[in-house]
């Protein structure tokens, strides 16, 4: 317990140096992870997570020793030569870019793995392996950074920030528009190997604290939660760098008052946890309010439909009451919709339901009359304008007066008096503005 | 609605194509074209399916490869005046899910001018305000770009190339499946750019308008059919030389609607 009560308050100076150090290396593969995530490239980012692996292991065997500078340049080359590779392997072949990311990306960490292997068996290196933490750079093991590993790592994330903020503009145009960027004349290919850099030095940076394997959690995962809050490019480069390094931070931190645990698969949960809540949670796009609108839109449909159904039948046969079975005969309805229509509808006061079946009141025939108009209006609309009707046409009735002009309400409706399909609209109790089409008369 | 200022071209001819071949994967999608467009003008590019119109403007704006031959604009080297030349690239060709409002994709039409480091400031945000209200747009500057409806995205393109402010415009289908109102918000601009002297060359799908839309017209299969003024060149002759087989099919169909019978 001392230890967790270590860790929050910060007494130990390693501690703290590490968990600024992760807290870094989350803001920056936040930032740059949402970038990536808009120019489609998570799974280039996973590729050259793993394929640093074989640059650390030869780093190592050159120098001889742990030198985590070294280690960085090992894996920035060995990340950007498989982005090298995966690039010639989509432009100058057959194969697509996922199956080329799936080739490279076995082949270096088949390789990566190979290399630690013989390295902490091989004699020559007896021991100095494992002391190397080359099995930390598997799996993450925050709590073996030392010092200078987090002042590499705090420097880098500083430069990949500052890039990030200097070329903001630029990147925004790559990602969502590169052949208008390169008509502008911005070098294209260039921007995009840069993005590739940031995402590489990310990726190299989280090594020590995250691992190869699950690095791509904390670059990729950050950017496509914060995606769920917010349309504007400059918040959800905020939201994925707090996401970055919440996470880092908290997956770090467990693993520092558990140390057999190892930090990247904590970190990995940490970032799942957030994406996960932003899912559900986000109120644009969140899988929950998504239910709520989708619930309420079928509702809304269903009484609407039944609405008409007995508006139609009024009609039909005579005003009254109309049993089920007849409502049955009109659409596919099961028992329990019609229950259910028949008991919202009598909640707000359109329906007088009985045993023998259901009558609309005085404010249900005009709901009824309303709703019938708006979909006789949509259909129309959907005959007359055809070429571009299917961009505007709402499913809810309730949207016409909204998306539509009132001039085309007015012609439509023109179109219904004509053929005589115009509901006659029950007069209101309350004064009401004229319809459009009277207006217009 | 202010006025778009009035420019006088640096030479009568916009862009000159001089034999140009360009291959994907080896097979050519133009061959060997020859073509002068002249300054001032609203100019098409027709032909059918697959005839390398979009690969023509994407060719003159050095987006895609020259396996031969050579383009001026304006006399010169592209790479010298990319300042003068607006695009608005096929509207399908982007993510419309992309975390920007109206504007902000208005503004990027400024970025051209702003150059690397220099962020857009306020005389480049009333800029891109006004070429929103030149398209009738402005009321949508803060929506989300997923939220326009087809017709409304492509006028947001169309106020970014207007921000652009450029004096030759490369149009890639600016009139593909948009409604009638915005169909008409276009060609007004178009008409008002070359009132003011632009140039708009725009690869056009409409057979039917283009004797009323355009002043100049381009005819592509694969090579160059035929080029010259929509009066002179857009005849019965080339049409069939430009569609082939594919052009009667068209013909038979407009024959059958205007008699107002069935096929």
């Amino acid at each position: 317990m001392s230890d967790v009560f270590r860790l929050l308050t910060l007494q130990d100076a390693n501690t703290r140096v590490v968990l600024l150090g992760v807290m870094l290396l989350g803001l920056a593969s936040g930032v740059v992870g949402s970038f990536a995530v808009l120019r489609r490239r998570a799974l280039v980012g996973d590729a050259v997570a793993h394929a640093a692996l074989p640059g650390v292991c030869i780093a190592f065997m050159i120098i001889g020793d742990r030198n985590f500078i070294a280690f960085l340049i090992g894996a920035l080359i060995s990340g950007i030569l498989a982005v090298v590779c995966i690039t010639l392997l989509r432009r100058y072949t057959r194969v697509r870019e996922d199956a080329s990311i799936a080739v490279i990306l076995t082949a270096f960490f088949g390789l990566g793995i190979a290399l630690s292997r013989h390295i902490q068996q091989g004699g020559q290196y007896s021991g100095a392996g494992s002391r190397a933490g080359l099995d930390g750079f598997l799996l993450g093991k925050a709590a073996s950074m030392v010092r200078q590993d987090v002042l590499a790592i705090a420097l880098v994330a500083l430069v990949v920030l500052l890039t990030v903020w200097v070329l903001y503009k630029e990147l925004k145009l790559l990602c969502f528009d590169r052949a208008f960027a390169a008509s502008l004349g911005r070098p294209v290919i260039g921007l995009d190997l840069l993005l590739m850099l940031l995402i590489c030095l990310c990726t190299v940076i989280g090594l020590p604290a995250v691992g190869v394997v699950l690095m791509v959690s904390l670059l990729i995962v950050p950017g496509a939660a914060a995606r769920f809050w917010t349309n504007r490019l400059s918040t959800m480069l905020v939201l994925g760098a707090a996401f970055g390094a919440f996470a880092g931070v908290l997956g770090a931190g467990v693993s520092a008052v558990a140390p057999r645990l190892s930090a990247g698969p904590l970190i990995a949960l940490a970032a799942a946890a957030v994406f996960a809540l932003s899912a559900l949670l986000a109120p644009q796009s969140g899988f929950v309010w998504n239910s709520v609108r989708r619930r309420r839109l079928r509702s809304t449909t269903l009484v609407q439909n039944y609405l008409r159904a007995l508006l139609e039948l009024d009609e039909q046969r005579a005003a009254g009451v109309h049993s089920n079975a007849q409502l049955a005969l009109k659409r596919a309805w099961s028992r329990v919709q019609l229950a259910r229509a028949g008991r919202i509808a009598s909640h707000a006061g359109w329906v007088a339901v009985s045993d023998a079946g259901a009558t609309l009141t005085p404010a249900g025939q005009r709901e009824a009359a309303r709703v019938l108009r708006t979909h006789r209006l949509w259909e129309l609309y959907l005959i007359t304008h055809a070429d571009v009707a299917p961009d505007h046409v709402d499913r809810d009735a309730d949207a016409l007066e909204h998306i539509l002009s009132p001039e085309i309400v007015a012609d439509l409706e023109r179109r219904l008096i004509e053929t005589g399909r115009l509901p006659a609209l029950v007069p209101s109790p309350h004064p009401m503005g004229p319809t459009s089409a009277e207006a217009h008369a | 609605m202010s006025p778009i200022s009035p420019i006088t071209a640096p030479t009568d001819i916009a862009v000159e194509v001089h034999d140009v071949t360009v291959a994907y994967h080896r097979r050519p999608v133009l061959w060997d074209v020859d073509v002068l467009i002249p300054a001032g003008k609203l100019v098409a590019i027709v032909g059918p399916n697959g005839a390398g119109k979009s690969t023509l403007l994407k060719a003159i704006l050095g987006l895609v490869p020259l396996a031969s031959g050579k383009v001026e604009i304006f006399g010169r080297p592209l790479r010298e005046e990319r300042g003068l030349v607006g695009y608005v690239p096929q509207r399908e060709s982007v993510d419309w899910d992309f975390p920007v409002s109206a504007l902000d994709v208005v503004l990027m039409g400024r970025y051209g001018r702003l150059g690397w480091l220099r962020r857009p400031g306020p005389a480049d945000k009333a800029a891109a305000l006004k070429a929103l209200d030149d398209v009738a747009m402005r009321p949508f500057a803060d929506r989300q770009i997923s939220q326009l409806s087809g017709g409304q995205q492509q006028r947001v393109f169309l106020a970014r190339a207007l921000a652009q402010d450029a004096m030759l415009y490369f149009m890639d289908e600016p009139f593909a499946g948009v409604d009638a109102a915005t169909e008409r918000a276009i060609i007004d601009v178009l008409r008002r750019l070359r009132q003011a002297g632009r140039t708009v060359v725009a690869v056009h799908h409409d057979l039917q308008t283009v004797p009323e839309y355009f002043d100049h017209v381009v005819m592509l299969n694969l090579r160059l059919v035929a080029s010259g003024s929509t009066q002179e060149a857009f005849t019965h002759e080339n049409l069939q030389k430009t569609y082939g087989g594919r052009l009667t099919l068209l013909d038979q169909a407009a024959e059958a609607v205007r008699r107002g019978g069935p096929l």
